[in-house]
Protein backbone atom coordinates (compact mmCIF):
# COMPACT_ATOMS: atom_id res chain seq x y z
CA UNK A 1 0.00 0.00 0.00
CA UNK A 2 1.52 3.45 -1.25
CA UNK A 3 1.09 6.42 0.57
CA UNK A 4 -0.40 9.41 -1.38
CA UNK A 5 -0.12 13.23 -0.98
CA UNK A 6 -3.05 14.86 -1.45
CA UNK A 7 -2.69 19.11 -1.30
CA UNK A 8 -5.54 21.05 -0.58
CA UNK A 9 -5.70 24.94 -2.18
CA UNK A 10 -8.24 26.83 -0.17
CA UNK A 11 -8.98 30.72 -0.85
CA UNK A 12 -11.49 31.48 1.50
CA UNK A 13 -11.26 34.36 3.88
CA UNK A 14 -13.44 33.97 6.83
CA UNK A 15 -13.29 31.33 9.90
CA UNK A 16 -14.54 29.06 8.96
CA UNK A 17 -15.75 29.43 5.50
CA UNK A 18 -17.88 27.60 3.71
CA UNK A 19 -14.72 27.07 0.84
CA UNK A 20 -12.54 25.47 3.82
CA UNK A 21 -15.89 23.22 4.34
CA UNK A 22 -15.91 22.28 1.14
CA UNK A 23 -12.40 21.51 0.74
CA UNK A 24 -12.62 19.33 3.70
CA UNK A 25 -14.95 16.98 2.64
CA UNK A 26 -13.47 16.89 -0.83
CA UNK A 27 -10.16 15.61 0.60
CA UNK A 28 -12.08 13.89 3.22
CA UNK A 29 -13.79 12.02 0.49
CA UNK A 30 -11.21 11.85 -1.87
CA UNK A 31 -8.97 9.44 1.25
CA UNK A 32 -11.40 7.55 1.68
CA UNK A 33 -11.86 6.59 -2.26
CA UNK A 34 -8.24 6.27 -2.41
CA UNK A 35 -8.40 3.76 0.42
CA UNK A 36 -11.73 1.93 -1.15
CA UNK A 37 -8.93 1.73 -4.00
CA UNK A 38 -6.31 0.21 -1.84
CA UNK A 39 -3.97 3.61 -1.32
CA UNK A 40 -3.31 5.44 1.74
CA UNK A 41 -2.97 9.68 1.36
CA UNK A 42 -2.18 12.27 3.50
CA UNK A 43 -3.78 15.47 3.68
CA UNK A 44 -1.61 19.52 3.30
CA UNK A 45 -4.05 22.01 3.31
CA UNK A 46 -2.52 25.74 1.73
CA UNK A 47 -5.02 28.49 3.65
CA UNK A 48 -4.72 30.97 1.47
CA UNK A 49 -5.27 33.32 3.85
CA UNK A 50 -2.22 33.24 5.71
CA UNK A 51 -0.27 33.79 2.74
CA UNK A 52 -1.96 37.18 1.66
CA UNK A 53 0.88 39.44 2.26
CA UNK A 54 3.41 36.81 1.39
CA UNK A 55 2.00 36.60 -2.39
CA UNK A 56 1.61 40.52 -2.23
CA UNK A 57 5.26 40.32 -1.33
CA UNK A 58 6.32 38.08 -3.91
CA UNK A 59 4.36 40.56 -6.93
CA UNK A 60 6.55 42.68 -5.57
CA UNK A 61 9.98 41.16 -5.06
CA UNK A 62 9.93 38.05 -7.33
CA UNK A 63 10.70 35.49 -5.14
CA UNK A 64 8.62 33.58 -2.46
CA UNK A 65 9.54 33.53 1.16
CA UNK A 66 10.65 30.77 3.26
CA UNK A 67 6.93 30.04 4.30
CA UNK A 68 5.34 31.26 0.99
CA UNK A 69 8.22 28.49 -0.89
CA UNK A 70 7.25 25.78 1.78
CA UNK A 71 3.32 26.06 0.16
CA UNK A 72 4.41 25.84 -2.92
CA UNK A 73 6.57 23.08 -2.73
CA UNK A 74 3.36 21.25 -0.99
CA UNK A 75 1.60 22.15 -3.90
CA UNK A 76 3.82 21.61 -6.89
CA UNK A 77 5.11 18.12 -5.03
CA UNK A 78 1.44 16.38 -4.38
CA UNK A 79 0.12 13.79 -6.28
CA UNK A 80 -3.48 15.41 -6.52
CA UNK A 81 -4.45 18.78 -6.58
CA UNK A 82 -7.71 19.82 -4.83
CA UNK A 83 -8.27 23.52 -5.13
CA UNK A 84 -11.50 25.30 -4.08
CA UNK A 85 -12.24 29.13 -4.17
CA UNK A 86 -14.91 31.38 -2.94
CA UNK A 87 -16.69 33.22 -5.78
CA UNK A 88 -15.83 36.97 -6.34
CA UNK A 89 -17.48 39.18 -8.94
CA UNK A 90 -17.93 36.20 -11.24
CA UNK A 91 -14.60 34.46 -11.28
CA UNK A 92 -11.80 32.67 -9.13
CA UNK A 93 -10.99 35.20 -6.15
CA UNK A 94 -7.67 37.41 -6.51
CA UNK A 95 -6.07 35.26 -3.64
CA UNK A 96 -6.80 32.22 -5.78
CA UNK A 97 -5.33 33.55 -8.72
CA UNK A 98 -2.48 35.27 -7.42
CA UNK A 99 -1.40 31.76 -5.90
CA UNK A 100 -1.69 30.58 -9.35
CA UNK A 101 0.34 33.01 -10.94
CA UNK A 102 3.63 33.13 -8.96
CA UNK A 103 3.75 29.50 -9.80
CA UNK A 104 6.84 28.45 -11.99
CA UNK A 105 5.28 27.86 -15.40
CA UNK A 106 4.43 24.01 -15.79
CA UNK A 107 5.10 23.37 -12.30
CA UNK A 108 1.36 21.52 -12.51
CA UNK A 109 1.81 20.52 -15.68
CA UNK A 110 0.01 17.12 -15.65
CA UNK A 111 -1.55 17.71 -11.86
CA UNK A 112 -5.07 15.47 -11.62
CA UNK A 113 -7.14 18.51 -9.97
CA UNK A 114 -10.08 18.46 -8.39
CA UNK A 115 -11.98 22.07 -9.05
CA UNK A 116 -14.56 23.59 -6.38
CA UNK A 117 -15.85 26.65 -5.64
CA UNK A 118 -18.46 28.41 -3.35
CA UNK A 119 -20.74 31.33 -3.60
CA UNK A 120 -23.74 33.25 -2.31
CA UNK A 121 -25.70 32.32 -5.19
CA UNK A 122 -26.10 29.11 -7.47
CA UNK A 123 -26.44 31.60 -10.22
CA UNK A 124 -22.52 31.36 -9.94
CA UNK A 125 -22.64 27.47 -10.30
CA UNK A 126 -20.85 27.50 -13.67
CA UNK A 127 -17.77 29.66 -12.57
CA UNK A 128 -16.05 25.61 -12.51
CA UNK A 129 -16.24 25.68 -15.96
CA UNK A 130 -16.32 28.97 -17.51
CA UNK A 131 -13.44 30.26 -15.44
CA UNK A 132 -12.27 27.59 -13.32
CA UNK A 133 -11.51 24.23 -16.24
CA UNK A 134 -9.90 26.92 -18.63
CA UNK A 135 -7.15 28.18 -15.87
CA UNK A 136 -6.45 24.45 -15.12
CA UNK A 137 -6.17 23.77 -18.74
CA UNK A 138 -3.91 26.64 -19.17
CA UNK A 139 -1.70 25.16 -16.60
CA UNK A 140 -1.78 21.63 -18.55
CA UNK A 141 -3.12 19.86 -15.56
CA UNK A 142 -5.67 17.00 -15.74
CA UNK A 143 -8.73 18.00 -13.62
CA UNK A 144 -11.83 15.69 -13.07
CA UNK A 145 -14.66 15.90 -15.07
CA UNK A 146 -17.20 16.98 -11.80
CA UNK A 147 -16.49 19.90 -10.13
CA UNK A 148 -18.12 20.94 -7.14
CA UNK A 149 -19.92 23.74 -6.23
CA UNK A 150 -21.78 25.04 -3.07
CA UNK A 151 -23.83 27.26 -2.56
CA UNK A 152 -25.46 28.55 1.05
CA UNK A 153 -28.59 26.10 0.19
CA UNK A 154 -26.42 22.96 -0.44
CA UNK A 155 -25.49 23.35 3.36
CA UNK A 156 -28.71 22.49 4.96
CA UNK A 157 -29.23 18.96 4.46
CA UNK A 158 -28.97 16.20 7.35
CA UNK A 159 -25.41 15.59 8.04
CA UNK A 160 -24.94 19.66 7.30
CA UNK A 161 -24.94 18.44 3.31
CA UNK A 162 -27.50 18.75 0.99
CA UNK A 163 -27.69 14.64 -0.40
CA UNK A 164 -27.39 16.26 -4.18
CA UNK A 165 -24.60 17.81 -2.94
CA UNK A 166 -22.56 14.81 -0.97
CA UNK A 167 -23.11 12.50 -3.51
CA UNK A 168 -21.48 14.94 -5.89
CA UNK A 169 -18.94 15.19 -3.72
CA UNK A 170 -18.24 11.39 -3.71
CA UNK A 171 -17.97 11.58 -7.69
CA UNK A 172 -15.72 13.95 -7.93
CA UNK A 173 -13.66 12.09 -5.46
CA UNK A 174 -13.64 9.02 -6.81
CA UNK A 175 -12.76 10.70 -10.35
CA UNK A 176 -9.98 12.32 -8.32
CA UNK A 177 -8.75 8.73 -6.72
CA UNK A 178 -8.90 7.26 -9.74
CA UNK A 179 -6.56 9.46 -11.86
CA UNK A 180 -4.49 10.04 -8.56
CA UNK A 181 -4.02 5.88 -8.42
CA UNK A 182 -3.29 5.67 -12.29
CA UNK A 183 0.21 7.06 -11.96
CA UNK A 184 3.37 6.72 -10.66
CA UNK A 185 3.76 8.24 -6.90
CA UNK A 186 5.40 11.57 -7.07
CA UNK A 187 7.36 12.92 -8.93
CA UNK A 188 9.02 15.69 -10.73
CA UNK A 189 12.06 16.50 -9.25
CA UNK A 190 12.02 20.73 -8.56
CA UNK A 191 15.70 21.23 -10.02
CA UNK A 192 16.07 23.89 -12.88
CA UNK A 193 19.57 23.08 -12.67
CA UNK A 194 19.11 19.38 -14.11
CA UNK A 195 17.54 20.13 -17.55
CA UNK A 196 20.41 23.20 -18.69
CA UNK A 197 21.17 22.47 -21.97
CA UNK A 198 24.98 22.37 -22.83
CA UNK A 199 26.38 25.33 -24.46
CA UNK A 200 27.12 23.55 -27.44
CA UNK A 201 22.98 22.56 -27.74
CA UNK A 202 22.46 26.12 -27.22
CA UNK A 203 24.90 27.28 -29.76
CA UNK A 204 22.86 25.31 -32.47
CA UNK A 205 20.08 27.20 -31.07
CA UNK A 206 18.89 24.30 -28.77
CA UNK B 1 40.07 40.71 -4.37
CA UNK B 2 38.26 44.29 -5.65
CA UNK B 3 35.67 45.99 -4.76
CA UNK B 4 33.68 48.85 -5.99
CA UNK B 5 30.15 50.33 -6.48
CA UNK B 6 27.46 50.06 -8.97
CA UNK B 7 24.81 52.22 -10.57
CA UNK B 8 21.67 51.50 -12.40
CA UNK B 9 21.42 55.07 -13.12
CA UNK B 10 17.96 55.17 -11.73
CA UNK B 11 16.62 58.97 -11.16
CA UNK B 12 14.25 58.69 -8.54
CA UNK B 13 12.50 60.96 -6.43
CA UNK B 14 13.61 61.61 -2.69
CA UNK B 15 10.71 60.08 -0.64
CA UNK B 16 11.83 62.07 2.19
CA UNK B 17 12.19 65.38 0.50
CA UNK B 18 9.65 64.76 -2.63
CA UNK B 19 12.57 66.04 -4.99
CA UNK B 20 13.28 65.13 -8.22
CA UNK B 21 17.09 65.57 -9.36
CA UNK B 22 17.09 66.71 -13.14
CA UNK B 23 18.85 64.14 -15.55
CA UNK B 24 21.13 67.09 -15.90
CA UNK B 25 22.29 66.95 -11.99
CA UNK B 26 22.08 63.20 -11.66
CA UNK B 27 24.35 62.37 -14.84
CA UNK B 28 27.11 64.64 -12.95
CA UNK B 29 26.59 62.96 -9.59
CA UNK B 30 27.36 59.59 -11.40
CA UNK B 31 30.29 61.35 -12.37
CA UNK B 32 31.29 62.72 -8.67
CA UNK B 33 30.42 59.19 -7.03
CA UNK B 34 33.37 57.10 -9.73
CA UNK B 35 35.71 59.79 -8.74
CA UNK B 36 35.14 59.61 -5.32
CA UNK B 37 34.80 55.75 -5.40
CA UNK B 38 38.47 55.97 -6.88
CA UNK B 39 39.76 58.72 -3.92
CA UNK B 40 38.02 56.76 -1.43
CA UNK B 41 40.18 53.49 -2.44
CA UNK B 42 37.86 51.20 -4.10
CA UNK B 43 38.47 49.31 -7.05
CA UNK B 44 35.55 49.56 -9.48
CA UNK B 45 32.95 51.58 -11.06
CA UNK B 46 30.52 49.87 -13.07
CA UNK B 47 27.23 51.56 -14.91
CA UNK B 48 24.19 50.33 -16.05
CA UNK B 49 22.52 50.37 -19.85
CA UNK B 50 18.69 51.35 -19.83
CA UNK B 51 16.44 52.84 -22.59
CA UNK B 52 13.85 53.99 -20.89
CA UNK B 53 12.74 56.45 -18.13
CA UNK B 54 13.55 56.48 -15.06
CA UNK B 55 17.34 55.70 -16.16
CA UNK B 56 19.59 58.05 -17.76
CA UNK B 57 22.34 55.82 -18.72
CA UNK B 58 21.61 55.00 -22.29
CA UNK B 59 25.41 55.01 -23.50
CA UNK B 60 27.66 53.72 -20.91
CA UNK B 61 30.80 54.03 -22.55
CA UNK B 62 30.18 57.40 -23.33
CA UNK B 63 30.07 58.60 -19.30
CA UNK B 64 32.68 55.86 -18.94
CA UNK B 65 35.48 57.22 -20.85
CA UNK B 66 34.61 60.68 -19.59
CA UNK B 67 35.15 59.36 -16.17
CA UNK B 68 38.54 57.24 -17.35
CA UNK B 69 39.96 61.13 -18.52
CA UNK B 70 39.37 61.63 -14.58
CA UNK B 71 40.53 58.90 -13.16
CA UNK B 72 43.77 57.07 -13.14
CA UNK B 73 43.19 53.58 -11.62
CA UNK B 74 39.89 53.00 -11.20
CA UNK B 75 38.31 49.84 -13.07
CA UNK B 76 35.98 50.92 -15.17
CA UNK B 77 32.38 48.35 -16.42
CA UNK B 78 29.22 47.76 -16.77
CA UNK B 79 25.72 46.31 -15.00
CA UNK B 80 24.48 45.59 -17.26
CA UNK B 81 25.86 45.81 -21.22
CA UNK B 82 23.00 44.72 -22.89
CA UNK B 83 23.64 41.97 -25.42
CA UNK B 84 20.54 41.15 -26.89
CA UNK B 85 19.26 44.48 -27.77
CA UNK B 86 22.72 46.01 -28.78
CA UNK B 87 24.41 45.10 -32.32
CA UNK B 88 27.78 43.49 -31.16
CA UNK B 89 29.29 45.01 -34.22
CA UNK B 90 28.87 47.96 -31.84
CA UNK B 91 29.38 46.78 -28.55
CA UNK B 92 32.77 45.40 -29.88
CA UNK B 93 33.80 48.58 -31.21
CA UNK B 94 32.34 51.18 -28.58
CA UNK B 95 34.28 48.76 -25.70
CA UNK B 96 37.83 48.46 -27.30
CA UNK B 97 37.70 51.97 -28.23
CA UNK B 98 36.41 52.76 -24.17
CA UNK B 99 39.22 50.18 -23.43
CA UNK B 100 42.19 52.11 -25.50
CA UNK B 101 41.26 55.48 -23.95
CA UNK B 102 41.56 54.39 -20.28
CA UNK B 103 44.53 52.81 -20.78
CA UNK B 104 42.76 48.78 -20.36
CA UNK B 105 41.38 49.65 -17.49
CA UNK B 106 37.87 48.19 -18.96
CA UNK B 107 35.60 45.04 -18.44
CA UNK B 108 31.96 44.61 -19.12
CA UNK B 109 29.67 42.71 -17.72
CA UNK B 110 26.78 41.59 -20.55
CA UNK B 111 23.15 40.94 -19.44
CA UNK B 112 20.05 40.30 -21.63
CA UNK B 113 17.86 42.92 -19.67
CA UNK B 114 14.33 42.02 -18.71
CA UNK B 115 12.18 45.23 -19.89
CA UNK B 116 9.80 43.69 -22.13
CA UNK B 117 8.98 46.73 -24.26
CA UNK B 118 12.59 47.96 -25.23
CA UNK B 119 13.17 44.36 -27.36
CA UNK B 120 10.60 45.64 -29.75
CA UNK B 121 12.41 49.32 -29.96
CA UNK B 122 15.68 47.42 -30.86
CA UNK B 123 13.71 45.14 -33.71
CA UNK B 124 13.70 42.27 -31.36
CA UNK B 125 12.10 39.79 -29.29
CA UNK B 126 12.38 39.33 -25.36
CA UNK B 127 11.57 35.68 -25.87
CA UNK B 128 14.68 35.07 -28.35
CA UNK B 129 16.17 36.76 -25.12
CA UNK B 130 18.77 33.32 -24.61
CA UNK B 131 19.35 32.37 -28.44
CA UNK B 132 19.78 36.53 -28.51
CA UNK B 133 22.88 36.16 -25.96
CA UNK B 134 24.12 33.24 -26.94
CA UNK B 135 24.47 34.30 -30.83
CA UNK B 136 25.40 37.52 -30.32
CA UNK B 137 28.41 37.09 -27.61
CA UNK B 138 29.45 34.38 -29.66
CA UNK B 139 29.80 37.17 -32.75
CA UNK B 140 31.75 39.41 -30.51
CA UNK B 141 34.18 37.31 -29.08
CA UNK B 142 35.11 36.46 -32.83
CA UNK B 143 35.33 40.24 -33.39
CA UNK B 144 37.69 41.08 -31.22
CA UNK B 145 39.58 37.21 -31.34
CA UNK B 146 40.03 37.78 -34.92
CA UNK B 147 41.32 40.08 -37.49
CA UNK B 148 39.37 39.56 -40.44
CA UNK B 149 35.77 37.67 -39.61
CA UNK B 150 32.92 36.37 -41.93
CA UNK B 151 29.88 35.53 -40.19
CA UNK B 152 26.43 34.61 -40.43
CA UNK B 153 23.67 33.78 -37.85
CA UNK B 154 19.69 34.14 -37.44
CA UNK B 155 19.58 37.38 -36.02
CA UNK B 156 22.32 40.19 -37.92
CA UNK B 157 23.21 40.78 -41.28
CA UNK B 158 25.86 38.76 -42.25
CA UNK B 159 29.52 40.16 -42.49
CA UNK B 160 32.02 39.32 -45.05
CA UNK B 161 35.85 40.45 -44.47
CA UNK B 162 34.72 42.56 -41.23
CA UNK B 163 37.30 44.07 -39.44
CA UNK B 164 36.05 45.65 -36.29
CA UNK B 165 37.93 48.38 -35.19
CA UNK B 166 39.92 49.81 -32.81
CA UNK B 167 41.57 46.62 -32.35
CA UNK B 168 41.57 45.56 -28.73
CA UNK B 169 44.18 47.53 -26.79
CA UNK B 170 47.72 44.97 -27.28
CA UNK B 171 45.75 42.51 -28.84
CA UNK B 172 43.71 41.54 -25.46
CA UNK B 173 39.74 42.15 -25.42
CA UNK B 174 38.64 43.30 -22.33
CA UNK B 175 37.44 40.39 -19.86
CA UNK B 176 33.74 39.88 -19.98
CA UNK B 177 31.62 39.04 -16.77
CA UNK B 178 28.26 37.12 -17.66
CA UNK B 179 25.21 38.47 -15.28
CA UNK B 180 22.20 36.96 -14.63
CA UNK B 181 19.62 36.57 -11.85
CA UNK B 182 18.01 33.27 -12.65
CA UNK B 183 19.02 31.95 -15.55
CA UNK B 184 20.91 29.03 -15.40
CA UNK B 185 21.86 28.89 -19.26
CA UNK B 186 23.82 32.27 -18.54
CA UNK B 187 25.75 30.93 -16.35
CA UNK B 188 26.78 27.99 -18.59
CA UNK B 189 27.61 30.56 -21.32
CA UNK B 190 29.82 32.04 -18.79
CA UNK B 191 31.20 28.68 -17.97
CA UNK B 192 31.72 27.42 -21.78
CA UNK B 193 33.97 30.60 -22.03
CA UNK B 194 35.12 30.76 -19.00
CA UNK B 195 34.56 33.74 -18.67
CA UNK B 196 33.16 35.38 -14.82
CA UNK B 197 30.20 35.35 -13.24
CA UNK B 198 28.12 38.14 -11.69
CA UNK B 199 24.98 37.54 -9.60
CA UNK B 200 22.85 40.46 -9.06
CA UNK B 201 22.42 38.63 -5.45
CA UNK B 202 20.66 41.75 -3.87
CA UNK B 203 16.92 40.89 -5.15
CA UNK B 204 16.78 37.29 -4.44
CA UNK B 205 17.33 34.62 -1.88
CA UNK B 206 20.97 33.72 -0.73
CA UNK B 207 20.38 30.26 -1.35
CA UNK B 208 18.92 31.00 -4.66
CA UNK B 209 22.38 32.52 -5.86
CA UNK B 210 24.65 29.89 -4.01
CA UNK B 211 23.19 27.11 -6.49
CA UNK B 212 23.49 29.60 -9.68
CA UNK B 213 27.66 30.27 -8.67
CA UNK B 214 27.91 26.33 -7.59
CA UNK B 215 26.38 25.18 -11.14
CA UNK B 216 28.51 28.07 -12.72
CA UNK B 217 31.31 26.32 -10.50
CA UNK B 218 31.27 22.88 -11.40
CA UNK B 219 30.37 23.31 -15.54
CA UNK B 220 33.70 25.76 -15.62
CA UNK B 221 35.62 22.65 -14.35
CA UNK B 222 33.81 20.44 -17.18
CA UNK B 223 34.79 22.79 -19.80
CA UNK B 224 38.32 22.55 -18.71
CA UNK B 225 39.25 26.39 -17.73
CA UNK B 226 40.71 24.52 -14.35
CA UNK B 227 38.91 24.01 -10.92
CA UNK B 228 35.92 24.67 -9.68
CA UNK B 229 37.05 27.21 -7.17
CA UNK B 230 39.23 28.75 -9.72
CA UNK B 231 36.24 30.32 -11.42
CA UNK B 232 35.66 33.87 -11.47
CA UNK B 233 32.75 34.79 -9.31
CA UNK B 234 31.70 38.49 -8.61
CA UNK B 235 28.27 39.49 -6.38
CA UNK B 236 26.46 42.30 -5.85
CA UNK B 237 25.18 43.84 -2.64
CA UNK B 238 23.44 46.56 -1.01
CA UNK B 239 24.27 48.28 1.68
CA UNK B 240 22.91 51.66 3.90
CA UNK B 241 25.47 52.53 6.60
CA UNK B 242 25.71 54.66 9.86
CA UNK B 243 27.55 54.79 12.76
CA UNK B 244 24.77 53.38 15.01
CA UNK B 245 22.87 50.58 13.17
CA UNK B 246 19.43 52.27 14.82
CA UNK B 247 20.25 55.19 12.48
CA UNK B 248 21.15 53.55 9.77
CA UNK B 249 17.33 51.16 10.00
CA UNK B 250 15.56 54.98 10.46
CA UNK B 251 17.48 56.70 7.83
CA UNK B 252 16.90 54.13 4.90
CA UNK B 253 13.24 53.36 5.74
CA UNK B 254 11.34 55.69 3.82
CA UNK B 255 13.78 55.04 0.98
CA UNK B 256 13.75 51.44 0.87
CA UNK B 257 9.91 51.07 1.30
CA UNK B 258 9.28 53.40 -1.62
CA UNK B 259 12.18 52.14 -3.55
CA UNK B 260 11.72 50.82 -7.42
CA UNK B 261 12.12 46.95 -7.99
CA UNK B 262 11.00 46.07 -4.17
CA UNK B 263 9.61 48.82 -2.45
CA UNK B 264 5.50 48.78 -1.27
CA UNK B 265 6.39 45.09 -0.57
CA UNK B 266 8.16 43.78 2.48
CA UNK B 267 9.63 45.50 5.16
CA UNK B 268 13.17 46.50 5.54
CA UNK B 269 13.66 43.71 8.17
CA UNK B 270 12.19 40.87 6.55
CA UNK B 271 14.05 41.93 3.14
CA UNK B 272 17.20 42.47 5.10
CA UNK B 273 16.41 38.55 5.98
CA UNK B 274 15.35 37.47 2.73
CA UNK B 275 18.64 39.24 0.51
CA UNK B 276 21.64 40.44 1.11
CA UNK B 277 20.49 43.86 2.08
CA UNK B 278 22.08 45.16 4.74
CA UNK B 279 21.24 48.34 6.40
CA UNK B 280 23.47 48.74 10.05
CA UNK B 281 26.74 49.78 11.34
CA UNK B 282 29.87 49.65 9.20
CA UNK B 283 30.55 46.46 11.64
CA UNK B 284 27.35 44.64 10.25
CA UNK B 285 28.01 45.19 6.85
CA UNK B 286 31.38 43.59 7.31
CA UNK B 287 30.46 40.64 8.95
CA UNK B 288 27.62 40.12 7.06
CA UNK B 289 29.67 40.12 3.77
CA UNK B 290 32.46 37.79 5.11
CA UNK B 291 29.86 35.40 5.51
CA UNK B 292 28.61 35.63 1.62
CA UNK B 293 32.01 33.50 1.40
CA UNK B 294 30.22 30.59 3.16
CA UNK B 295 28.11 30.57 0.40
CA UNK B 296 29.75 31.31 -2.95
CA UNK B 297 33.15 30.47 -2.05
CA UNK B 298 36.54 32.80 -2.48
CA UNK B 299 35.19 35.18 -5.19
CA UNK B 300 36.45 38.12 -7.07
CA UNK B 301 34.35 41.03 -7.56
CA UNK B 302 32.37 42.66 -4.64
CA UNK B 303 30.38 45.33 -6.16
CA UNK B 304 27.97 47.24 -3.73
CA UNK B 305 24.61 49.05 -4.73
CA UNK B 306 24.52 52.40 -2.80
CA UNK B 307 23.35 55.28 -5.00
CA UNK B 308 19.67 54.33 -5.75
CA UNK B 309 16.10 55.18 -4.81
CA UNK B 310 16.75 58.81 -4.84
CA UNK B 311 19.08 58.71 -2.19
CA UNK B 312 20.95 62.58 -2.35
CA UNK B 313 24.33 62.68 -3.71
CA UNK B 314 25.36 63.77 -0.22
CA UNK B 315 24.04 61.09 1.59
CA UNK B 316 25.99 58.74 -1.21
CA UNK B 317 29.19 60.07 -1.11
CA UNK B 318 29.05 59.45 2.61
CA UNK B 319 28.34 56.29 2.36
CA UNK B 320 31.46 55.73 -0.27
CA UNK B 321 33.51 57.43 2.65
CA UNK B 322 32.37 54.53 4.95
CA UNK B 323 33.07 52.24 2.41
CA UNK B 324 36.47 53.60 1.94
CA UNK B 325 37.69 53.89 5.63
CA UNK B 326 35.98 51.02 7.62
CA UNK B 327 34.82 48.51 5.82
CA UNK B 328 36.40 47.67 2.44
CA UNK B 329 39.80 47.48 4.10
CA UNK B 330 38.69 44.93 6.71
CA UNK B 331 37.16 43.00 3.80
CA UNK B 332 40.07 43.09 1.75
CA UNK B 333 42.16 42.09 4.86
CA UNK B 334 40.13 38.88 5.55
CA UNK B 335 38.85 37.78 2.61
CA UNK B 336 43.07 37.62 1.66
CA UNK B 337 43.65 35.47 4.68
CA UNK B 338 41.15 33.40 3.72
CA UNK B 339 41.65 32.87 -0.16
CA UNK B 340 44.21 29.59 -0.69
CA UNK B 341 46.89 30.65 -3.88
CA UNK B 342 45.76 28.43 -6.20
CA UNK B 343 42.33 30.75 -6.22
CA UNK B 344 42.88 33.66 -9.12
CA UNK B 345 42.35 37.61 -8.58
CA UNK B 346 39.55 39.12 -10.71
CA UNK B 347 41.51 39.29 -14.10
CA UNK B 348 42.91 42.72 -15.28
CA UNK B 349 43.87 43.91 -18.50
CA UNK B 350 47.71 43.89 -17.34
CA UNK B 351 47.22 39.82 -16.16
CA UNK B 352 45.55 39.40 -19.63
CA UNK B 353 48.40 40.47 -21.35
CA UNK B 354 50.37 38.72 -19.51
CA UNK B 355 48.58 35.69 -19.82
CA UNK B 356 48.42 36.19 -23.87
CA UNK B 357 51.84 36.42 -24.19
CA UNK B 358 52.70 33.52 -22.59
CA UNK B 359 50.52 31.73 -24.70
CA UNK B 360 51.42 33.46 -27.39
CA UNK B 361 54.89 32.68 -26.89
CA UNK B 362 54.24 28.44 -25.90
CA UNK B 363 53.02 28.74 -29.52
CA UNK B 364 55.75 29.61 -30.89
CA UNK B 365 58.30 27.79 -28.89
CA UNK B 366 56.56 24.82 -29.98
Amino acid sequence: MSTRTLAVVTAGLSTPSSTRLLADRLAAATVSALRERGEDATIEVVELRTHARDLADHLVTGFANDTLRAAIDTVVGADGLIAVTPVFSASYSGLFKTFVDVLDQDSLTGMPVLMGATAGTARHSLVLEHAMRPLFAHLRTVPVPTGVFAAPEDWAGADGVDPALARRVERAAGELADLVTGRPAQRRPVDPFASVPSFEELLRGG
Amino acid sequence: MQFGVFSVSDITTDPTTGRTPSEAERIQAVVTIAKKAEEVGLDVFALGEHHNPPFFSSSPTTTLAYIAAQTTRLQLSTATTLITTNDPVKIAEDYAMLQHLAGGRVDLMLGRGNTGPVYPWFGQDIRDGIPLAVENYALLRRLWDEDVVDWSGRFRTPLSGFTSTPRPLDGVAPFVWHGSIRSPQIAEQAAYYGDGFFSNHIFWPAEHTARMVEFYRRRFEHHGHGSADQAIVGLGGQVFMRRNSQDAVREFRLYFDNAPVYGHGPSLEEFSAQTPLTVGSPQQVIERTLGFRDYVGDYQRQLFLVDHAGLPLKTVLEQLDILGEEVVPVLRREFAAAKPAHVPDAPTHTSLVAAHRTAVGEAVVR
